[in-house]
């Protein structure tokens, strides 16, 4: 992005702001207690994970003895790939969404992916405050270590916007892109150690695991929340090189293509 | 005379890909394919708009009207050429991504926002937004619940809340009801006089007359004419009328069973292609003056002797500009036996004047159809000449013309030189 681009979106923060509390407003349209369904859906996930988990299976954690541990470790995975997939597949259909807007008004285009961010980020500290609430009130507050999780985020929602707004501005050409990448992020769900443990996985398997960017920084963040352990920074270059080229090459396509973009909504 | 907008050899292309795949295919191969037709829904428009000025464009449906507004607001990029505009842009259009399901106030910061508003100007206009659409308390309803004509008083209070430099009405103002249009009309009256640019496009010739100093004519997406917004549209008018005696003249062809198009002859070998090719590729516009090949293939179906292949260019009055064959042309008559294709392929500079015109193809035997006609098609296809590099000229031919030209103080100072 260039500094041109940056005033541009900045002068436009207003229309960001606007279409993130649109996005959400839509969501509680028509319903009696709108907002409050926002913060009682991921209230009950994160219920489900720490209660059901640990008190009804009784699933351990390896090496660790917090029979609470195992609910926190999902949590610490699934949160953040709930808002890694919102990124990438609500990326897909954001061009098409938003077609009437971009055939009849002018704006800076970056508005868009910016929102989607905006959107995002939203949809996901309302969980991960439910979620430090939680800890908070069971004693397993992990400290001044939480300050290693915004930039560990960061990486991560770079690599989902670019993949998402790459993956996005091809499908307006290519549908066949979107129903790739719902596929894909399935298997990318399993292939990541979110539900288990990389330990007990395989050593073959295990070795597949390390190629995959998403698995050090799931890592660092299920090492935060469960163990109160800072990341192991050298493992997170990988993935930031790859959320880096991600992000590049996004938005590199979508400028190439943004003006033979609009012609073809 | 300070422009507000220039437009420089302005067209769009749009392309057209049969499939998907074949999208894919261009891509991957970096542009050496092309799987694509391109249409040119605009070509060649040349305009400027001084500041204050107001501009109709008028058209038929399909002239590139909304296409040109468009590249005017910035919404799409332009193929070719350029436009350059100074100061704000307000595109007044049917909706401005209203949700159905906020209120009107809530669409009315968010279609602010969009125009590049902050929410508390928003806020602070609103009480005039609110008595200029005069919607009353339907403004905190759902805009689903809204009729077409209050959607556009919104649309147009907001758009107009703070007077832009130029101002885009695309047709719009037909939806509202009589008082209202007059009400807006009025607005744009205010916003012309302290010095906004207009562009209007509109079927409504009183209208046009009483917001406008100046029409251009769209036709095909080329620029036609432009001139006085009298002028113009008494010319659009006189076009309309031919146009409706011309679909008149088909329709009795039509009933009279000999069809929009022409085609006869004994079919002995009949025309299977013809293409219109330029510099790059398939064409269907050309510039004055730039080559044009025409192609023509097809094959024989009975062994024949002396064929020769021809082709006329007709404007659209159906003139006949210009023709030949390859008879004339020195190339020998061709035998072709039965199941044999033949191909012919015309080069020529399209030097005649800018216009639409269509094509004939005739397969004969020897010098004149007369001999015997195998397979004359007329209409076969049709292409648009528009303006080039060159300077502006007039008629049917284009005749590259020099020029000397000075006062008489030469022949004076010459006169004056042998006086002594």
């Amino acid at each position: 992005m260039t500094p041109g681009m940056l005033r541009a979106l900045w002068s436009y923060r207003g229309l960001v702001t606007g279409l993130v509390r649109r996005d959400l407003r839509v969501r509680s349209l028509r319903a009696a207690w709108g907002g409050a369904w926002l913060v009682i859906g991921p209230a009950i996930q994160i219920a489900i994970y720490t209660l059901v988990f640990s008190q009804v299976l009784v699933a351990k954690l390896p090496g660790v003895d917090d029979p609470l541990a195992y609910g926190f470790y999902l949590c610490a995975g699934i949160l953040p790939w709930a808002f890694f997939t919102e990124l990438v597949t609500r990326a897909q259909t954001l061009f098409l969404e938003y077609a009437p807007l971009l055939k009849a008004v002018r704006f800076p285009r970056s508005v868009l992916p910016a929102a989607l961010l905006g959107t995002g980020v939203v949809n996901f500290v309302i969980p991960v405050a439910i979620l430090l609430a939680v800890l908070l009130a069971t004693g397993r507050w992990p400290g001044t270590v939480l300050l290693a999780a915004p930039p560990v985020l960061a990486v991560w929602a770079a690599l989902a916007l670019g993949l998402g707004i790459l993956t996005g501005t091809l499908n307006v050409f290519f549908r066949d892109v979107g129903y790739a990448v719902g596929i894909a992020l399935q298997f990318w769900f399993w292939l990541t150690p979110i539900v288990y443990p990389a330990s007990i996985v395989p050593a073959p398997v295990r070795a597949a695991l390390a190629w995959n960017p998403l698995t050090p920084l799931v890592a660092a963040l299920q090492g935060i929340v469960v163990q109160g352990a800072w990341p192991a920074w050298e493992t997170l270059l990988a993935p930031a090189g790859v959320a880096l080229a991600a992000a590049l090459l996004g938005w590199g396509a979508f400028l190439a293509l943004s003006a033979d973009l609009v012609d073809e909504l | 005379m300070s422009a507000a907008l220039r437009v420089e050899r302005l067209g769009k292309r749009y392309k057209h890909y049969a499939r998907a795949r074949h999208r894919l295919l261009e891509w991957l191969s970096a542009g050496r394919l092309v799987r694509h037709t391109a249409a040119w829904v605009l070509r060649g428009v040349s305009f400027e708009v001084a500041r204050g000025e107001g501009v109709a464009i008028v058209g038929a449906n399909g002239a590139g009207k909304s296409t040109l507004l468009h590249l005017i607001a910035g919404v799409t990029q332009p193929s070719e050429g350029r436009v350059e505009v100074a100061g704000r842009v307000a595109a007044l259009e049917l909706g401005l991504g209203f949700h159905p399901e906020f209120t009107g106030r809530q669409n009315a910061f968010a279609a602010g926002e969009l125009l590049g508003l902050r929410a508390a100007d928003v806020a602070r206009l609103l009480p005039e937004i609110e008595a200029f659409a005069e919607i009353g308390a339907a403004i905190d309803d759902p805009v689903r619940t809204y009729s077409s004509g209050m959607q556009v008083r919104l649309a147009f209070a907001v758009a107009t809340a703070v007077r832009p430099e130029i101002l885009i009405v695309d047709e719009v103002l037909a939806v509202g009801d009589a008082y209202f249009q007059a009400k807006c009309m009025a607005r744009i009256r205010r916003f012309r006089d302290e010095g906004t640019t207009l562009l209007f496009v509109s079927h409504d010739p009183t209208a046009v007359r009483r917001l406008c100093d100046r029409a251009l004519l769209l036709d095909r997406g080329l620029l036609v004419r432009q001139g006085p917004a009298g002028e113009v549209l008494d010319y659009y008018n006189a076009l309309i009328a031919r146009l409706t005696s011309d679909y008149e003249i088909r329709q009795g062809r039509e009933l009279a069973g000999e069809g929009g198009t022409t085609r006869s002859g004994s079919r002995d070998v009949q025309t299977a292609a013809v293409e219109l090719l330029g510099s790059e590729g398939p064409q269907r516009a050309f510039p004055v003056g730039a080559p044009l090949r025409i192609r023509v293939s097809g094959a024989a179906r009975r062994a024949v002797d002396a064929l020769t292949v021809g082709f006329a260019i007709r404007d659209r009055l159906g003139v006949e500009v210009y023709g030949v064959n390859t008879h004339h042309l020195g190339a020998p008559a061709l035998t072709l036996a039965a199941g044999e294709g033949f191909e012919a392929e015309f080069e020529l500079p399209l030097a005649i004047g800018v216009g639409s015109y269509s094509l004939t193809i005739a397969l004969h035997v020897g010098a004149t159809h007369v001999e015997g006609n195998y397979d004359w098609w007329d209409e076969v296809t049709t292409f648009q000449v528009v303006p080039g590099s060159e300077p502006y000229f007039v008629g049917a031919a284009y005749l590259p013309t020099s020029v000397r030209f000075n006062g008489a103080q030469g022949a004076a100072a010459q006169a004056a030189g042998g006086e002594p």
